[in-house]
């Protein structure tokens, strides 16, 4: 924006969401386009193009909302860009094509806090979505930004912080839930050896396949956890600040490194901020590829310059983290959630979620589900609510088989528990956990044999190796798992299984071992007769298992419908497929790699799978 | 190999030795891989054992050993685009490309790699090539992916 243009009042803002998802489906060839379009009209000393982060729902990007009305469009191409500028800005009339309209219905919902995959959402942590442009601070003090900082810094000792964080319920986001009150309360108390300094630490090392919320508020919103960690700063006493960011996330990199050289310009990091003699300042740290740096003691080991390694707890970072310094870390949600607590209150938040969970989580919505994309919800909300009133149902009819929760460290939760309200607890309790949020949907083509030997082959790939519960027991987990899923396995692989995840379970050194048996016990837990099938039957009914797979073309429909098409043969990956244009095809199983190309490529139902 | 460019990052760090991690991430962007000499000269300068500095490079999966191709291929196997078919994806990139996930093609053009979750769950599954990201890839999508990169 040039500097004329920032005083300028105009009459409509056009919120294009730039979040990685939208940014891959060309928003910002959208946002140029609209721009020129504007232009062409001489609509731009009246309308201004603003991109902003993650929107959440990326099923339906790339998408724009108009403001004033809210107005929501998605699926845009380019092509779209003439007519709706045109039409909505220039006629006033909204171009009901490019709205939503939900599966099953005809007519689409032009504003979207009346969708269905809007309306139930609480946002604390994601409270300035699509409303800002993540790289501008001035917009984000405009939605009250900082205003909590400076009720913490001027008017607030750092008891006061530290009890209304304690009565707002906050737990910690990454997945085990900590209260966070308590965990600044240990690191204000603890000595800081040889008068030294104490630290916060923001993990952004969101390793859990299957959750992207941590990236998304570091790419929509980084000035909220800047605040937050501001506030927990003033809280605990600590002076210098680290952000550890994953390094696959270059574009959350690059807004926070921007939000926090705004910050510092402002005076609102570095020394004396706002004039209180206070000092905080952070730096950002890349992480290097490493799932296990997401567990505390790891993490800190690589911002120290180490081996990822964990190490025993206690004594806990608090005590004894960075540097052998009082060290408070925390997930990014965490950090996001702190600002609103503070400026509106522990009584507000803690009046949000059920008796031992308070507040919202978000959650990452996604696998076999139509509506994928962030969402935030109150605590205590049912799965059925979030899968079927928000995340709109299962595609293509499918029938809805389980959720993952809790990423690698997670279980999976079958539909009879699909009315469990969600907390800490009865996430727990169901034998899955919290976990940073990621919710994989799995549908009647999912194998649950397969989701857990997926995921044993995640902990075996990325267990640091220093423990040998964890590195030799998930490797011979992740050998029966796939032993069964080739057809080789046997009834007795099922208990040794079982005791062998107990085993692990309870011996591993940290986090990533002691939980990484869930998905085993919990596949077998509520899906033992798909376990059944593959040792008895040598079949997997998802069709999932490929070496337990046939495929073969019913020659008749083959003929009578596709007319000898050809299709499978000219994308058979070994020339198994025999047969020419208009004729009956036919494949050689002893060349047939069961790559399944035929069978996604066929127009007519004639490749079959057994 | 360019020695100025590595004096130029270890500068930028101060050749502050708890920096290292981030001094090989740039190596790393600088030459897309760790050559065995700019290691060796790390080592010297920064005045840790090389068994240290290897001992980083091989445990943290942003770094490579090996040259990486022109135009690195990711294929995200993360949970989302697990149960979307993404084994299935990059098996057909193995094919579509001649090499083996973990390598790089022979004219240095592409490498392939297997990466755990990009963080774009929405549009399963995905592929990463160099920065940029292609949403609700499927085996018949693959040879058209690779086209566009291809000159």
């Amino acid at each position: 924006m040039t500097e004329a243009a920032k005083e300028k009042a105009f009459r409509v803002h056009l919120m294009v969401c730039a979040g990685t998802g939208c940014v891959s489906n060309h928003s910002f060839e959208i946002k140029e386009a609209l721009e020129k379009e504007i232009k062409k009209l001489g609509l731009d000393n009246e309308v201004l193009v603003v991109t902003t982060g993650c929107n959440g729902f990326c099923e339906r990007g790339p998408l724009l909302v108009v403001q004033p009305g809210n107005i929501f469009y998605q699926q845009l191409t380019v092509k779209d860009v003439p007519h709706l500028v045109e039409e909505h800005l220039l006629k006033g009339r909204p171009v009901k094509k490019l709205m939503y309209t939900p599966p099953k219905e005809k007519t689409p919902i032009p504003v979207l806090s009346d969708i269905d995959f809007f309306r139930k959402q609480v946002l604390i942590a994601l409270r300035n979505r699509g409303l800002i442009d993540p790289e501008k601070i001035d917009e984000y003090i405009a939605r009250d930004g900082y205003v909590a900082m400076g009720k913490a810094l001027t008017q607030m000792t750092p008891e006061k912080i530290i009890a209304e964080i304690t009565i707002s319920g906050l737990r910690g986001r990454g997945g085990a839930g900590f209260p966070t009150g308590l965990k600044w309360q240990m690191v204000r108390n603890a000595v800081s050896a040889n008068g030294g300094a104490k630290y916060l630490i923001c993990n952004g090392d969101e390793g859990d396949p299957g959750a992207f919320m941590d990236r998304s508020i570091l790419e929509a919103d980084p000035h909220s956890v800047i605040e937050g960690m501001l506030i927990g700063a003033k809280a605990v006493g600590a002076t210098q600040g680290f952000v550890y960011v994953r390094n696959e996330y270059p574009l959350a990199i690059k807004r926070m490194t921007i939000a926090l050289e705004q910050a510092r310009a402002y005076g609102l990091l570095g020394q004396d901020i706002l004039g209180t003699g206070f000092d905080f300042d952070i730096k950002i740290v890349r992480g290097a590829g490493a799932f296990v740096c997401g567990e505390e003691t790891a993490l800190i080991a690589s911002v120290e310059g180490r081996l990822g390694e964990p190490r025993t707890r206690p004594p806990y970072p608090a005590q004894s983290g960075l540097w052998g310094q009082p060290t408070g870390i925390n997930n990014v949600e965490t950090w996001a959630n702190v600002p609103s607590i503070i400026a509106r209150g522990a009584k507000w938040y803690a009046s949000i979620g059920t008796p031992t969970s308070k507040g919202t989580k978000v959650f990452s919505l996604v696998g076999k589900i139509n509506n994928t994309g962030l969402v935030e919800v109150p605590m205590g909300i049912t799965l059925r609510e979030i899968i079927y009133d928000i995340g709109g149902g299962i595609p293509g009819g499918k029938a809805f088989k389980a959720v993952q929760t809790g990423g690698p460290s997670g279980g999976c939760i079958p539909k009879e528990q699909l009315d469990l309200p969600i907390d800490y607890e009865s996430l727990t309790q169901a034998g899955s956990m919290m976990g940073s949020g990621g919710m994989v949907v799995m549908d009647e083509d999912t194998c649950m044999v397969d989701v857990a030997r997926y995921f044993l082959s995640f902990t075996q790939d990325e267990s640091c190796g220093k423990c040998t519960p964890c590195r030799e027991g998930t490797k011979a987990m992740l050998d029966i798992l796939t032993r069964i899923t080739e057809g080789k396995g046997t009834e007795e692989d099922l208990s040794l299984l079982q005791d062998m995840a107990l085993a692990v379970k309870d011996s591993a050194l940290c986090g990533l071992g002691k939980t990484a048996p869930n998905p085993v016990l919990t596949t077998m837990r509520y899906f033992l007769n798909e376990y059944e099938t593959h040792i008895r039957d040598k079949k997997c009914p998802a069709h999932v298992c490929r070496q337990l797979n046939v495929y073969t073309i019913d020659e008749e429909r083959c003929l009578n419908k596709g007319k000898g098409c050809d299709l499978c043969r000219r994308n058979c990956a070994s020339d198994a497929i025999q047969g020419a244009k208009n004729e009956a095809h036919r494949i050689d199983q002893s060349k047939c790699i069961k790559c399944g190309v035929c069978f996604d490529v066929c127009n007519f139902g004639a490749v079959k799978v057994d | 190999m360019n020695q100025g460019k590595v004096t130029e990052i270890l500068t930028k760090y101060q050749a502050d030795e708890s920096a290292l991690i981030a001094i090989l991430q740039d190596i790393q962007e600088e030459y897309s891989y760790l050559p065995k000499s700019v290691l060796v000269q790390v080592s010297k300068e920064l005045n840790v054992p090389l068994s240290r500095v290897l001992s980083l490079a091989t445990f943290f999966k942003a770094f490579s050993l090996k040259p990486k191709g022109k135009h690195p291929v990711h294929v995200c196997l993360g949970t989302a685009c697990h149960v979307r078919g993404a084994q299935r994806v990059l098996e057909k990139f193995e094919r579509e490309l001649g090499i083996k996930s973990g390598e790089t093609s022979a004219d240095q053009e592409f490498s392939l790699d297997a990466v755990r979750c990009v963080g774009c769950c929405g549009l399963a599954p995905v592929v990463q090539v160099g920065e940029e990201v292609h949403g609700k890839i499927t085996q018949t999508k693959v040879a058209g992916v690779i086209k566009k990169y291809k000159q």
